[in-house]
């Protein structure tokens, strides 16, 4: 990977949805690399493709036309197992209403993906539950989610997202559902991560988010209006 | 962090054996989050399979009752009986009559001399009437007949012994009581030695013997025995020489019954043709039919060949069982269409949790083999409750209604077996359905 400049980079990439008889651009051409260790906040207004762009990146959607090189491979060609098996190594999800699985405890929503890697269970109990202490949740660990608030069920969340050691960790309005308090103290953790390294893509209203993060990538209907880097 | 590394480096294992087990708990509670619908859903399945099980059982059982008591008559055996003409019944009731029907001697002489292959033919007489010891009686059937006749009919000699040849021509009064009979008559004493009354004749008792099974038409047909055991409905016997109950009872039976007087002459009542060769059966009975029908103008006996019902009630039993395996195929259907009108709500209900799972790395394959495993874990333990009520339901059923049932090894695991395979089978399109969304469409599902 060395080799390599960009973790992602997406080239030329569109999205057409086609409703009936209507199609709709969402994306028109996006041109976007990210480096390693990078934290992006995607922004703009509301329908402006942010989300699509967000699955594209976390490889939940193929794109209609142009290029997407994660890692070094070429994604946009791939086939639904494979895009599973780079979801499930080189990707970790954020999302705005958590989606935690609501009849497994916090250890066990965490060890989903280590599941479908076929890590052993006692294995991948240990690594969960380091990650739960990680996020501070060491003595919450047989909670269900509906024990939990809303800010503990993001924590959560962001352990799932970490526990495979992902190229990118992608996030959309991660503090959307949190009251301001539990927002900082999640920007707060995202912040660590940045740190520690990790390459952070967020999709995000917050303006709080667009100052934290390192560049900010402003979309407007389906093309990249603005792509500033902070300092 | 370096243990986690560490830890990692065993992460591409595929998911095994370990991961389907633990797949299957995840299923387990699954369903046992919403045990009540489960359970629902379940029962199609539980009452298909308990019911064939249990229908299986009273069939099997019935069909092998009626068969042992064939096979008592003697599958070697083609048995003829007098009946009365039913024509000649209108007659008598008007004022006397002497009604003349029924196998005669020169019917037993015939059969000697027309069919080569035949070992014996037994001449018997059955005389309807009330025997005494002292003051208890009982009504039953006299039956005149030979010394082997035991033999013939596989009778069981319980205590004493037959007659003889010698007792038999010098037309002893000796008898042999049946078993019930025996204990109706002789409750407290033993019986050999004592005598009973027939009419004003004595009889010295020389022997008890199993009671005989009773030979009908309708023996070939399971329904008519499924009410029970036809040894208790049977009319106990006693046994005397042929020749005794001839002279005793002379060829004229008179019975009187409010004013009208009938009378009856039959010279023999039952006579028994022992076919040496068992494949000839079939063929010497026709004879003897041909041979009847020709020299009788009335319909005055009845042909019983236990062979021929024998065969009647195996195919009775092969026609039962294809109607049951009907049965059991539409409930086990219905029982599957449940499961899977189920797992679809439940696919629908969970298309949030399938959108998680697909954007955590779970291939289609995965999300297939869990939702399957669920409808099979449905099934299979739908499947093992059913076995299990049907395999109680017959044992109360002989316990309480004295029915016999028989619950043959492999009706539970046939049972089994369809309703774990209706289970995936049923269950392969609602996990197709779970494992076809789009992950995004599906994480976008409130
Ligand atoms: N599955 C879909 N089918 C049709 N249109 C869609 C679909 N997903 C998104 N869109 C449209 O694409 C545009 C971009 O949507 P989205 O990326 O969700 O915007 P946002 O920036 O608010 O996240 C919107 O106009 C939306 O209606
Ligand atoms: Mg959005």
């Amino acid at each position: 990977m060395t080799d390599v400049p960009y973790i992602a980079a997406l080239e030329e990439v569109t999205k057409t949805y086609h409703m009936g008889t209507v199609t709709l651009n969402a994306l028109q051409g996006i041109t976007v690399n990210v480096e390693p260790g990078e934290y992006i906040a995607i922004m703009g207004p509301s329908g402006c493709g942010k989300s699509t762009l967000l699955n594209l990146l976390g490889c939940l959607d193929r794109p209609s036309s142009g290029r997407y090189l994660l890692g070094g491979d070429d994604v946009s060609m791939m086939d639904d197992d494979e895009l599973s098996e780079i979801r499930g190594t080189r990707l970790g999800f954020i999302f705005q209403s958590y989606n935690l699985i609501q009849q497994l405890n916090v250890v066990e929503n965490i060890e989903v993906p280590l599941y479908y890697q076929g890590l052993p269970a006692e294995e991948s109990r240990i690594i969960a539950t380091v990650f739960a202490e990680r996020v501070g949740l060491g003595d919450r660990l047989y909670h269900k989610p509906f024990e939990l608030s809303g800010g503990q069920q993001q924590r959560v969340g962001i352990a799932r997202a970490l526990v495979n050691d992902p190229l990118v960790i992608l996030a959309d309005e991660p503090t959307g559902n949190l009251d301001s308090h539990s927002g900082t103290e999640i920007l707060a953790l995202f912040d660590e991560l940045h740190r520690a390294g990790k390459t952070m893509i967020m999709v995000t209203h917050d303006d709080d988010i667009g100052r934290r993060a390192q560049r900010v990538i402003r979309l407007r209907d389906g093309r990249v209006e603005e792509d500033i880097r902070n300092g | 962090m370096d243990d986690l590394a560490r830890h990692r480096t065993a992460r591409r294992a595929r998911i095994g054996f370990a991961g389907l087990w633990r797949t299957i708990k995840v299923g387990f509670k699954s369903l046992w989050l919403h045990r009540l619908r489960s359970l629902l859903t379940v029962l199609g399945i539980v009452f298909g399979v308990c019911s064939v099980i249990a229908m299986l059982a009273v069939g099997e059982g019935a069909s092998h009752e009626a068969q042992e008591q064939i096979r008592k008559l003697g599958s070697n055996n083609i048995i003829v009986h007098s009946v009365k003409p039913t024509d000649e019944q209108k007659v008598g009731s008007q004022q006397s009559y002497v009604i003349e029907y029924g196998i005669t001697y020169l019917d037993v002489e015939r059969i000697r001399q027309t069919i080569p292959d035949v070992t014996v033919v037994v001449p018997g007489r059955i005389i309807r009437e009330r025997v005494w010891n002292a003051t208890q009686h009982i009504d039953a059937e006299i039956a005149g007949t030979v010394p082997w006749y035991p033999e013939l009919r596989n009778l069981v000699l319980l205590e004493g012994r037959y007659f003889t040849e010698v007792e038999m021509n010098s037309r002893k009064n000796v008898c042999v009581l049946s078993e019930p009979m025996a204990r109706r008559l002789f409750p407290l004493t033993p019986p050999i030695g004592n005598n009973v009354r027939v009419g004003s004749d004595y009889y010295k008792v020389i022997g008890v013997i199993s009671q005989e099974a009773v030979a009908t038409a309708a023996m070939g047909n399971i329904a008519k025995q499924e009410n029970g055991r036809s040894n208790s409905a049977a009319t106990p016997r006693l046994y005397i020489p042929l020749t005794a109950a001839k002279s005793r009872f002379g060829e004229i039976l008179v019975r009187r019954s409010s004013g009208s007087m009938e009378a009856e002459t039959v010279e023999l009542h039952e006579l028994i043709v022992q076919v040496h060769n068992q494949n000839a059966v079939e063929e010497t009975s026709k004879i003897v039919e041909e041979l009847f029908s020709r020299n009788h103008k009335k319909k005055d006996y009845e042909l019983i060949v236990p062979l021929e019902l024998l065969r009647q009630a195996e195919r009775t039993k092969q026609i039962f069982n294809t109607v049951l395996g009907a049965i059991a195929a539409i409930s086990l259907i219905v029982g599957g269409i449940g499961i899977m009108n189920i797992m679809l709500a439940s696919v629908t209900e969970r298309t949030r949790e399938i959108g998680i799972r697909r954007a955590l790395g779970a291939k289609r394959r995965d999300i297939v083999i869990q939702f399957l495993i669920e409808t099979v874990i449905l099934s299979g333990c739908g499947g093992i409750i059913g076995v299990g009520l049907g395999v109680l339901i017959p044992y109360f059923i002989t316990r309480f209604s004295e029915m016999a049932t028989i619950v043959t090894f492999w009706s539970p695991i046939i049972a089994f077996s369809i309703s774990a395979t209706v289970g995936l089978v049923f269950g392969i399109y609602p996990a197709l359905r779970a494992a076809n969304m789009d992950p995004v469409e599906a994480l976008r599902h409130e």
